[in-house]
C-alpha cells in the first residue's frame, strides 16, 4: 500500500504538481493498480528466461552514416522560447 | 608512495574512486544519424529522435558498439554479449527525452584492469568496474542573456562510454597517472580523442577518506572535473575538508559537489540536493544489444599494440629504462618517432636523443614532435655521424641545433660548414704540439704532479681546432705528450 508521502514523491519526479486533497485518493488507485499487475507474480515462472519481446525479434543495428539533421528550424519551430537558433528556458545556473 | 593526511585522529589515508564520460568518436551519434562534428551552427546536427520528438525510435549505431567492444578489450574487460538498454528519467533542460538512455544492470563491457605507471618507474593495477553506453546531454549556454539559458541539441545523443574505476586509488597522484593512462589508450584504441578542454573526456571523482584499516566512510562525488591538475586539485581539497569535518566532531553526508578552479576548493550543488531517484527501468524502444565471441575476436584481431605492451616491448628490444618507456608510449607519435630512430641502432643513445634534446628543444620552441623541423630520420642519421666518427657527440649537439633552425639533413649541415671532426693523429698531434710550447709552465706544472690542468689544455686545443678534435683521441694524445 503506497502512503501520501510516496505518492508525493513520485508526483515531484514526475513534475506533476498534484493538490494535497488528491494525494490519499491516488494513493489508493495507484496502490490498486500495482495489485492488480502483482497478480503475474503467481504464476511460477522458475526456470523461464526472461522475455523481452512477443515476436522473435533482435535489435536492429544501423551503419554509421549521416542521415539527419540540418534542419535547426524545424527543431526549434515548436519551442515555446527560442534565441540564436537555441531553445530558451529560464535561467538555471548552479 | 602514500598520501597520508595526519589528523589530531591520527592518520587519515584517501579512497578515491573515478567516472569518466568518453565521448565515442563516430560520424553519427549513439541512436541516429545526426552528426556528431564538434562546433557546429546550434541545432544543425539533431535528429527529431535527439530532440526528444515523440513517436521517434531509436536505432543503434554500429560502429558505437564497436568502440565500446574495442575499448572493454584495450582495458583487459570482460565483454558481456548481452547488455541491456535502460532509461534514466531525470528532468534537465537540455535532456529532451526526459530520460537518458544509458545501461543499468547489464553493461556492455565488465570488469577489467588498468595499470599505472608511477613517476619512479613502479606500476600499479587499478580495477575497472564496469563500462557502459548511453547518450550525451545538450549543452546548456548561461552567459548569453540576463535570464534565460540556451539549449543547443547538438550534443544531444552522441555516444558516451561511461567508465567506472574501482575505489582502488589512494593518492591524487594515482589519479593524475589513471586519467593519464585510460586517455592514452582511448588514444591509441581510436575510441576517444581524450580531449578534456573540449569536454570529449570528462572525470567525476568519488572521494572519502578513513584511517588506514577501516571500512569505507562516505563519499562525496565531485562532478564535471576537466583537466588532470584538476582533478588532483579537487581531491586535496575534498579529503582535506572530510578529515577536519571529521575531526570536528561532524559527519559527512553523500552527495554532489562542484569544483572550482578559481578557488582550488569544492562546494555543495544545491539542484543535486534532492536525493535522486532515476527510477531506471530497461528501455521498452530498444531490445537487449548482443553478439557472438566471433563479433569480439574480430575486433580483437584489428587491436594496435597497446602502451604497456609496447613499454615491454622497447624495454626488451631496445634495452631503455622503464621510465623512459613510460615517457615514450604515453604518445603513439612520440613512440613512433622513437622507434624509427632507434631501429638498428643502439637503443640507450636513440633514447637520450629523443627524450632530452629532440623534446627538451621542441618543449621550448613551443612544437609537437608532429611539427618537428628534425625528421626522425634525421636524427637517426645524425646518431650514424657520431657512430662513424664523422661527429663527435659534442660536435652532433651543435649540428643537432642547426638542424632545428634549418631542418637540412645532417650530413648536409657538417658538409657545408666543414663540421667534420679531425680523427687524424698527426693532425691532432700537431695541434697539441702548439698548444704546450705555447704554455710551457703550465706544461710543467702538469709533469710535476698538476694532472688536473690537463683538462685546461684539451679545452685550449678544442678551442685551437674550433671543436673538432675527436675528444677521445685529444684526451690520450695529451696525456702521453704531457705525461709520457
Amino acid at each position: 500500500m503506497l502512503d501520501k508521502q510516496t505518492v508525493r514523491n513520485i508526483a515531484f519526479l514526475a513534475r506533476i504538481d498534484v493538490k494535497e486533497d488528491d494525494l490519499e485518493p491516488l494513493a489508493n488507485q495507484l496502490s490498486g493498480i500495482i495489485g492488480w499487475v502483482e497478480q503475474l507474480g503467481e504464476v511460477n515462472t522458475d526456470g523461464v528466461a526472461p522475455m523481452t519481446s512477443v515476436t522473435n525479434q533482435v535489435l536492429r543495428w544501423r551503419a554509421d552514416e549521416l542521415t539527419d539533421g540540418g534542419r535547426a528550424d524545424q527543431v526549434v519551430l515548436n519551442a515555446p522560447d527560442k534565441l540564436d537558433g537555441c531553445f530558451a528556458v529560464p535561467k538555471m545556473v548552479e | 608512495m602514500s598520501y597520508i593526511i595526519k589528523g589530531n585522529t591520527g592518520d587519515w589515508e584517501v579512497v578515491i574512486g573515478l567516472e569518466v564520460h568518453a565521448q565515442v568518436i563516430s560520424n553519427s551519434k549513439l541512436f541516429s544519424g545526426a552528426d556528431t562534428t564538434f562546433g557546429a551552427e546550434p541545432n544543425s546536427q539533431v535528429s527529431f529522435v535527439d530532440a526528444g520528438f515523440p513517436g521517434m525510435l531509436p536505432v543503434i549505431n554500429a560502429k558505437c558498439v564497436e568502440q565500446a567492444v574495442r575499448t572493454g578489450l584495450g582495458l583487459k574487460a570482460k565483454i558481456n554479449n548481452r547488455s541491456v538498454f535502460a532509461r534514466k528519467n531525470y528532468f534537465y533542460a537540455d535532456l529532451p527525452q526526459g530520460y537518458q538512455i544509458s545501461q543499468y544492470e547489464l553493461p556492455i563491457v565488465g570488469e577489467g584492469t588498468l595499470i599505472l605507471d608511477m613517476p619512479d618507474g613502479s606500476t600499479r593495477a587499478v580495477g575497472i568496474e564496469r563500462l557502459h553506453l548511453e547518450q550525451d546531454a545538450g549543452k546548456s549556454m548561461h552567459d548569453q542573456h540576463p535570464n534565460k539559458s540556451l539549449i543547443d541539441l547538438n550534443r544531444s545523443g552522441v555516444a558516451l562510454m561511461e567508465i567506472v574505476s574501482k575505489p582502488d586509488m589512494r593518492t591524487p597522484e594515482e589519479a593524475g597517472a589513471y586519467l593519464r593512462k585510460l586517455r592514452a589508450i582511448l588514444r591509441y584504441l581510436g575510441s576517444c580523442d581524450g580531449n578534456m578542454e573540449e569536454g570529449s573526456m570528462r572525470c567525476d571523482v568519488n572521494v572519502s577518506v578513513r584511517h588506514p584499516g577501516e571500512e569505507f566512510r562516505t563519499r562525496c562525488e565531485i562532478k564535471n572535473v576537466n583537466s588532470v591538475r584538476f582533478v588532483m586539485q579537487a581531491i586535496e581539497h575534498e579529503a582535506a575538508r572530510h578529515v577536519e569535518v571529521y575531526e570536528s566532531g561532524g559527519d559527512i553526508r553523500q552527495e554532489t559537489r562542484l569544483f572550482d578552479p578559481s578557488r582550488g576548493e569544492t562546494r555543495s550543488m544545491r539542484s543535486k540536493e534532492q536525493a535522486h531517484d532515476y527510477r531506471y527501468f530497461p528501455d521498452p524502444d530498444l531490445l537487449p544489444l548482443e553478439f557472438d565471441d566471433a563479433y569480439v575476436e574480430a575486433i580483437r584481431a584489428t587491436l594496435p599494440e597497446l602502451p604497456d605492451e609496447k613499454k615491454e616491448r622497447f624495454i626488451s628490444e631496445y634495452g631503455i629504462t622503464a621510465y623512459d618507456a613510460t615517457v615514450l608510449v604515453m604518445d603513439q607519435e612520440n613512440s613512433a618517432f622513437f622507434e624509427t630512430v632507434a631501429k638498428g641502432r643502439d637503443g640507450k643513445t636513440a633514447v637520450a636523443w629523443v627524450t632530452t634534446n629532440l623534446f627538451g628543444s621542441l618543449n621550448k620552441r613551443g612544437l609537437s614532435v608532429s611539427d618537428s623541423p628534425v625528421s626522425a630520420t634525421q636524427l637517426g642519421q645524425l646518431i650514424d655521424l657520431v657512430a662513424d666518427n664523422t661527429l663527435s657527440t659534442r660536435l652532433a649537439k651543435d649540428v643537432f641545433e642547426i638542424m632545428m633552425d634549418e631542418g637540412k639533413d645532417p650530413s648536409v649541415i657538417v658538409e657545408e660548414r666543414g663540421m667534420k671532426q679531425v680523427t687524424d693523429t698527426s693532425a691532432i698531434e700537431a695541434a697539441c704540439d702548439q698548444v704546450i710550447a705555447a704554455n710551457a709552465e703550465k706544461a710543467d706544472e702538469v709533469r710535476n704532479g698538476k694532472e688536473k690542468l690537463v683538462a685546461w689544455f684539451v679545452g685550449q686545443v678544442m678551442k685551437a681546432t674550433q671543436g673538432k678534435a675527436n675528444p677521445a683521441m685529444l684526451q690520450e694524445i695529451l696525456k702521453k705528450k704531457l705525461l709520457g
